[in-house]
Formats: structure tokens, C-alpha cells, sequence
């Protein structure tokens, strides 16, 4: 039997699942995540599950409760007995830390598998993705948990999702973004993919280079708004300290949650607030509109988008994920399928996941 | 200086659907404390809303019944604010593109006809009851309401009095019944409003400083709540008994005052966003048309045309048309039996009777029309006695019954054998000389007693008319 592993935001009724944050301290599920199911059903064991930064947002899960997990998700497919590791993708943590450990990770064309019973947290964006040694082994786990579920409105048809993964177009010419971070491994990927006959040409990454603005504040806006449930009252952490109702509610936020976590609920807030909402969040909303339209152009011509994941090749205390995430955030906002595959990321049109994997095979090919 | 009333009225309305409006959790009124309930509803991470179709239908019905204009993409919103009984923190509610806008309601009091413009009408889902317990001191939280299925109806400041309110509320409700968006049970909580008031000096067009008292689910403690409202608006402008600011205020009824709750400035930030989780809803033309060939006739047109084209009386057309039930039920028993004097009458006096014996309201009414329409047919052909009918009539209340059928099966068809009444009627006399003598000595009581002991015999299946004539016949005879 396949082992997988599954990360602290897919929800579990067998274990508990606490989203990296001391709010969800010994959380267990009444349901069971549609992607936990599936896999189940596909015939693989759930070996354990890996923790994450505090409700994934952070750059490789440095702000974990109960201690530092960066790359903890590497950490787990060491063991070379687990073939996979199911991981949520919010703010590109999995991207990042797949990146900076040699490994594949893929984060599917939004609604091609089910968010249901995974932790919210940014749900216009946050997709489940798969990280594992090969594309071959992403791919395969990736067959087993794509699908329509009944339970997730936001997806599409069974058949729309599942010709996703099966998608294997020939990748021809590959345009590369420009984001100002031309690393050995942009510069590795470009051989290679020339040495395979692929064209290369280079490109302004122009509107693209503002999807981290518009996503930081759409995140936080959504992250504010689906981490409010947590009042101390329901779930995990509840202060001792209280005298009021809103004493509960301020004493148990104020002391669950971690630094990054409070500026993105303060960031989100006032991003929402009356007096922003038309200047901030829905001018973000228009602005990955017009992100979403720059991509359509560039598939036009292009069959695929190479562009780093990451600025380098491990962070210090003074690195922020609002900023590195600007590698990330285009197929966040744009829920468009990224692939990361020897440290560099591979976009492509809705539904070319698939495609999206050949091409990372490719990559991983040793010469040439 | 005289003034004027200036309201406005949002209304809420639980809509008539079987489930909650993002789950399958059962959204009917009571149940034992937190039995409808799920993960979903009681807001659990993980959980994603699936938009019950039924909500968008019966708002959609709402809008065409209000006059509005139906947004054919209409999309769901998230308002956040904390409370206990909002278990994830935010409701998911319209607030960008609600399903129906710019409406009006025509409404009639003393002073003539008005019409009332109606701003919007939203689909939102209700929040859950806080259930204190005095003894321990404590509050609890019941979650069965929560999610339930609402519309909220949004009037411009047109009323001016609270006759007008009430009127307006009424005229709302008999819309909304008739065409089953919902029950209007002000008592159950499925109707209530929050009153927004603020008054002017006669002829200016300013608005007041407004003030609104919610959740108000009585007509009367309304317009108790108006006059009081009214009165110290006037005051405080012409007396300076205080100053008037924008406010939510809580209606005592009891104490028959309204006590201030929180100021504008108190007032949460909503922070309104759309739903990630919920696809914009477009509503093609098939879908429109749909809902718009189900819209019922609006009552006072069928009351009319029951008076006019069918002849009723104004009393009978008035009480069928109080329900869209026996309204429904009426039309299908005539298109059957084609006397509508006889289907009222079944309706209004023999339904009745059963539904009140049952403690149920004429909106419970489950009879099937058609099936009605026979039963009265069995009767004016004289194969149904009517003592007999009135059984199968129960009956039909307990299942979906075919009445020719069921008369047949249980003895009740009204038998032409002249020679078994005559057997019976001999019997009968020869039974009872006493009631023979004394009706041939001018008794006509001592000829019921007769009559009825050979209508029992002959187990009611005899034209009355008939046995009548020849049990006369027969007396005479001896």
C-alpha cells in the first residue's frame, strides 16, 4: 500500500488538525476532507500529517505553533516510504519549500479538486496541491483526488477537472518572466528546455508584477473574515483571562494567534472597511482581473510561463512572505496551475496541469 | 407646527423551503433545541456553502409578486460582525447584486390607495436564538434557525402612519403567502421588521434624525411602537426633551417605550464582501420564464373573477381567497364537478369543519381538488348520500384517496333496490306503530324518527328524497 502524507489544513476525523496555530490546538474534525476520502479509496495509506506555518501563510512554515516547521513538508518525503504529501497552497509556502529543496510540487487549476474540509483561509485562491520526489509520483496522486464534488461549489465538471491531469500538449515556445530574480535555476531551465527544442523568449513581466499586491490584499481581506469563527468559544484555545463576552473573544485572538496572523487580520480588516473597500480590495479585485487577462494573452502565444519561485535558497528572520510571495501570488490570484520543479515554477493555462508535469519531466532529465 | 411620519420597514421573511438555504438541515419551525443542525450551518471550517435553488426560486417569486426588476446574475455576500448566535462570525447575505430591485406594493387604507416603492429584496440566511436561563444564569445557543432561508424586503421611506404600516405588512403578506414564499406567521418569528422612523415639519422634504427599533413581530406592539416613536421624535424637536441622534432602539412593549441599544457611531463596520465560495448565480430566460408562468394570480383578481365569472358571494370569495390553498383546491373540485356554489360550500363549510377539528389552518389543506370534485359529483348525482360523503371527505384527508373508489369498497353507493327499501320501511313500521299512529295524528317529528331508523338500516346508502316518498307511501298504506 502507496503511503501519502496530508498537511495540518486538510481536515481529519481520525486525527486532529490544528492549521499551525495555537487556535486550533487539538482540533479534530467531525468530517473527513473529500481529498483524504479519495485517496483512501485510490488505496493509499494516510501515514501522517506534516505541520504548517500558522493557517498556511507564511513563507516555508516558520511560524508553526508549537515551534519552527520549515520545510517540514521535505522533511516527510526523506522517507523515501511515502511516494507523496498532500499540501494546501495559500500563499505558496508548499511552492517555496518544494523549491528549496529539489522537489516537485504542483498546484492545480483552481476547482479541479475539492476544498471541501480543508481549513479556509483565502478560498478565492487556495487551492490542494500535491508534493512529491517526481512529477510522476505528483501526477499520480494528483489523478486521485482531481474530481467534481458535489460538496465544493466552486468547481467544475468531473470531466473538466480529470482531462486536466490526462492534458499532454507538446510544449513548443515558453515565455519567461521577468521578475528581477535570474537565478541558477531560471538559468538551468532555460538550457534545458532549449536543449529540448523549446523556444525561449523573455518577457516584461508588466501587470503580473502586481498580482503579490492584489493577492496580499484579497488573502488577508478573505483570511480576516474565515479566521473570525475562532472566538474562543468552539474551538481549541480559550483564554482564562476574561471578564466579558468581548473579553473572551479579544483576550483568546489576541492570545492564539501569532504575529504574522494578526497582520493579516489587521491588513484584511481595514483593506474591507467601508472607507477602503472601492480603493483597496475591489480595485485588487480588478486588478487580478486584469492580471487574468495578461495571462490570456501570453497563452496565446505561449504554451507555458517559466518564472522563479523563490529569491533564494533559504530565508532569514528578516524575510517576509507579503514580499517573496510576489513569485507565488500570479497563480494564486489568477487560479491559473503552477508547477515547481528544480527550484523553478512552470505556469500555464486553465486545465494544462497535466502539461504542466511533462515539462517538469523534462527538467528533471539528467545531460542534455 | 405640524408634522409629518416619515418610515421606512425592512422585512423579514423565513421562505417556505424544506431545507436551509447552504445545507440539507431541515428548515422547519421548532424541533428539540440544536436538532437541525450540521457542520455546515453550525459553521465548521471546511465546510462550503451549496446554494439551495429553491431560495433563489422563491425569491425570484417574491421580486415578481413586489413588481421588481429580477438581477439576472445575482450574487451572495459576506457581513461580518460577532455575535454567539452567528457561529462562523459572518452571515452570507446580497449586498452588491441582490435577486430583485425597484419594486412597488400598492396598499389601500382610509385615506385611499398609496403605492409604496420597494428598494430590494435580498436572499440571507438567519442566525441562530440565544436561549437564557434565568436560574442558572447562563445563555445558550440554539443553532436550528441558523441558516434558515430569508428575504429581507426593503421599502423606501414612503409610509406615514402606522395604518399605513399595517396595511402595507398585511397586503405583504397576503402576496407572499399566496404565491407560498412564505407562512408570514408573525408569531413564529417567520415575519418581523425593523422600523426606521424619523418625522419633519409638515411640507418640508429633509429627512429627520432616523431611528430604528428591530425585530418587531407583533401588528399591534408596531403601532404602539410608531405612536410612541412619533410622539418623541415630536417632542424632542419642538421641547428639546432631548437630543435626537441616529440609533438602533429595542421596543418594550411591556413597559410600552423604546430604549436606546447602539448609536451610529458604536455601530460595527460590516466589512462586506462577495462570497468566494458561492458562484454567481445567472438566471437565464428559461429560468425567468419559468418562475414568471408559476406566479399565482394576485388574490384580489381572483376574488374578483370567483364574484364576477363564478357567481360566489362576496363573503364565500372572500375566504377562499384568504388562502392560496382552498384557492388552489377550489379551482381543481370545479374544473371537476362544474358547480361552483357546491365546491365553495363543500370547502368553506365541510373542509373547514375538518381542518379546525384537526387544529390545522386552510393552508394546511391537503385535499386533493380533483379528487373533491368527484366526491361532490357522487353526491349531486344522488350515488353518494351526503352523511356518507362527509366519511369519505375525512378519509381524503388522511390519504389520496379515489372517492368512487373508496364509496364502492366501503359500502357507501346509494342503492336503487326499491325492494330492499320497501323491506326496510315494512320493518321499520312494523317496529314502531306507535310513531305511525302518532304522525297519522298530525306528528310530522314522529316521521323523522321513522326516517332515520331506516336510513341507519340502510347504512345512509338511500336517496333522502326517495325514502322520504316511500316511506310516506307505506304509512299510508297501514
Amino acid at each position: 500500500m502507496k503511503k501519502i502524507m496530508l498537511d495540518q489544513m486538510i481536515l481529519t476525523t481520525c486525527c486532529p488538525t490544528n492549521a499551525g496555530s495555537k487556535m486550533l490546538d487539538g482540533y479534530v474534525s467531525l468530517f473527513d476532507a473529500t481529498v483524504k476520502e479519495k485517496l483512501t479509496e485510490a488505496g493509499y495509506e494516510i501515514a501522517g500529517k506534516t505541520a504548517v506555518g500558522e493557517f498556511a501563510i507564511d513563507l516555508a512554515g516558520e511560524t508553526c505553533f508549537g515551534g519552527d516547521a520549515t520545510a517540514a513538508a521535505a522533511k516527510a518525503l526523506e522517507n523515501d516510504t511515502v511516494a507523496a504529501l498532500i499540501a494546501f497552497d495559500v500563499n505558496g509556502a508548499p511552492r517555496r519549500t518544494a523549491a528549496q529543496n529539489g522537489l516537485v510540487f504542483v498546484k492545480p487549476t483552481y476547482g479541479i479538486v475539492s476544498r471541501f474540509g480543508t481549513v479556509p483561509v483565502a478560498c478565492s485562491g487556495e487551492c490542494v496541491g500535491v508534493m512529491a520526489r517526481t512529477a510522476a509520483d505528483c501526477r499520480e496522486a494528483l489523478s486521485a483526488i482531481v474530481g467534481k464534488d458535489e460538496r465544493d461549489g466552486t468547481m467544475h465538471a468531473d470531466e473538466v477537472c480529470k482531462a486536466a491531469v490526462a492534458d499532454t500538449k507538446a510544449v513548443k515556445k515558453v515565455a519567461l518572466l521577468k521578475m528581477g530574480a535570474d537565478t541558477t535555476e531560471i538559468e538551468a531551465a532555460k538550457a534545458k528546455m532549449s536543449a529540448n527544442g523549446i523556444e525561449i523568449c523573455e518577457i516584461d513581466a508588466g501587470v503580473i508584477a502586481s498580482a503579490n499586491a492584489a493577492w496580499n490584499m484579497l488573502m488577508c481581506a478573505e483570511l480576516c473574515n474565515n479566521v473570525s469563527r475562532y472566538d474562543g468559544i468552539k474551538y481549541g484555545y480559550r483564554t482564562k483571562n476574561y471578564k466579558s463576552l468581548d473579553e473572551l473573544y479579544t483576550n483568546s485572538r489576541t492570545e492564539a494567534f501569532g504575529p504574522l496572523l494578526k497582520t493579516a487580520i489587521l491588513y484584511g480588516s481595514d483593506v474591507l472597511s467601508s472607507k477602503n473597500y472601492m480603493a483597496k480590495y475591489d480595485k485588487a479585485m480588478r486588478v487580478r482581473r486584469v492580471i487574468a487577462e495578461a495571462f490570456a494573452k501570453l497563452f496565446a502565444e505561449f504554451d507555458a510561463v517559466l518564472l522563479p519561485t523563490v529569491s533564494k535558497s533559504a530565508y532569514t528572520a528578516e524575510d517576509s512572505a507579503f514580499a517573496e510571495n510576489k513569485y507565488t501570488a500570479p497563480a494564486s490570484v489568477t487560479g491559473l496551475p503552477a508547477v515547481v520543479a528544480d527550484g523553478v515554477q512552470l505556469m500555464g493555462p486553465a486545465f494544462s496541469d497535466g502539461t504542466l508535469l511533462g515539462l517538469a519531466e523534462i527538467l528533471a532529465k539528467e545531460g542534455k | 407646527m405640524k408634522f409629518e411620519t416619515v418610515i421606512g420597514l425592512e422585512v423579514h421573511v423565513e421562505m417556505a423551503t424544506k431545507s436551509k438555504i447552504f445545507c440539507s438541515c431541515s428548515a422547519e419551525f421548532g424541533g428539540e433545541q440544536n436538532d437541525h443542525v450540521c457542520p455546515a450551518c453550525c459553521g465548521m471550517p471546511g465546510m462550503l456553502p451549496i446554494v439551495n435553488k429553491n431560495v433563489v426560486n422563491l425569491g425570484m417569486t417574491a421580486g415578481m409578486m413586489l413588481n421588481c426588476h429580477i438581477n439576472r446574475t445575482t450574487t451572495f455576500d459576506k457581513k461580518s460582525y460577532y455575535y454567539p448566535d452567528l457561529p462562523a462570525a459572518y452571515q452570507t447575505t446580497q449586498w452588491f447584486a441582490p435577486v430583485a430591485v425597484n419594486g412597488t406594493v400598492e396598499i389601500e387604507t382610509a385615506k385611499g390607495k398609496k403605492a409604496i416603492r420597494i428598494k430590494q429584496i435580498h436572499m440571507e440566511e438567519d442566525a441562530g436564538k440565544l436561549v437564557h436561563d434565568d436560574w442558572t444564569d447562563t445563555t445558550l445557543v440554539d443553532f436550528n434557525r441558523t441558516s434558515v432561508p430569508l428575504i429581507e424586503i426593503v421599502s423606501q421611506p414612503d409610509l406615514s402612519s402606522a395604518e399605513e404600516v399595517v396595511a402595507y405588512l398585511e397586503r405583504l403578506r397576503s402576496l407572499l403567502r399566496f404565491a407560498r414564499v412564505s407562512d408570514c406567521r408573525m408569531e413564529q418569528g417567520s415575519m418581523r421588521c425593523d422600523v426606521n422612523l424619523s418625522v419633519r415639519p409638515e411640507g418640508t422634504t429633509t429627512l429627520g434624525v432616523r431611528t430604528e427599533m428591530k425585530n418587531m413581530n407583533s401588528l399591534s406592539a408596531i403601532v404602539r411602537a410608531i405612536e410612541y416613536e412619533t410622539a418623541r421624535h415630536i417632542d424632542a424637536i419642538e421641547n428639546g426633551t432631548e437630543e435626537l441622534v441616529q440609533e438602533t432602539r429595542r421596543w418594550d412593549d411591556i413597559k410600552g417605550k423604546s430604549f436606546a441599544m447602539r448609536s451610529k457611531e458604536t455601530a460595527g463596520d460590516y466589512r462586506y464582501f462577495p462570497d468566494p465560495n458561492v458562484m454567481p448565480i445567472v438566471i437565464d430566460d428559461a429560468w425567468y420564464d419559468h418562475i414568471k408562468a408559476t406566479l399565482p394570480e394576485f388574490p384580489e383578481v381572483k376574488k374578483a373573477r370567483y364574484t364576477g365569472e363564478l357567481g360566489l358571494s362576496d363573503y364565500d370569495a372572500g375566504i377562499l381567497t384568504d388562502s392560496r390553498a382552498l384557492c388552489d383546491c377550489f379551482e381543481a373540485a370545479l374544473a371537476v364537478c362544474g358547480s361552483a356554489k357546491e365546491a365553495a360550500n363543500w370547502l368553506i363549510s365541510d373542509c373547514m369543519n375538518v381542518l379546525n377539528r384537526r387544529q390545522m389552518t386552510a393552508d394546511q389543506l391537503t385535499v386533493n381538488g380533483a379528487a373533491l370534485g368527484e366526491l361532490i359529483r357522487l353526491v349531486t348525482d344522488g350515488k353518494v348520500g351526503r352523511g356518507n360523503a362527509k366519511k369519505i371527505l375525512e378519509a381524503m384527508f388522511d390519504a389520496d384517496i379515489a372517492p368512487a373508489k373508496y364509496a364502492e369498497e366501503n359500502g357507501f353507493i346509494v342503492s336503487n333496490d326499491t325492494g330492499l327499501i320497501e323491506k326496510v320501511i315494512k320493518e321499520a313500521i312494523a317496529a314502531d306503530p306507535k310513531a305511525v299512529a302518532d304522525f297519522k295524528g298530525g306528528k310530522e317529528k314522529a316521521l323523522m324518527a321513522l326516517f332515520g331508523k331506516c336510513m341507519k338500516q340502510l347504512k345512509g346508502n338511500c336517496d333522502p328524497q326517495v325514502l322520504r316518498t316511500l316511506l310516506i307511501d307505506e304509512i299510508n298504506k297501514a
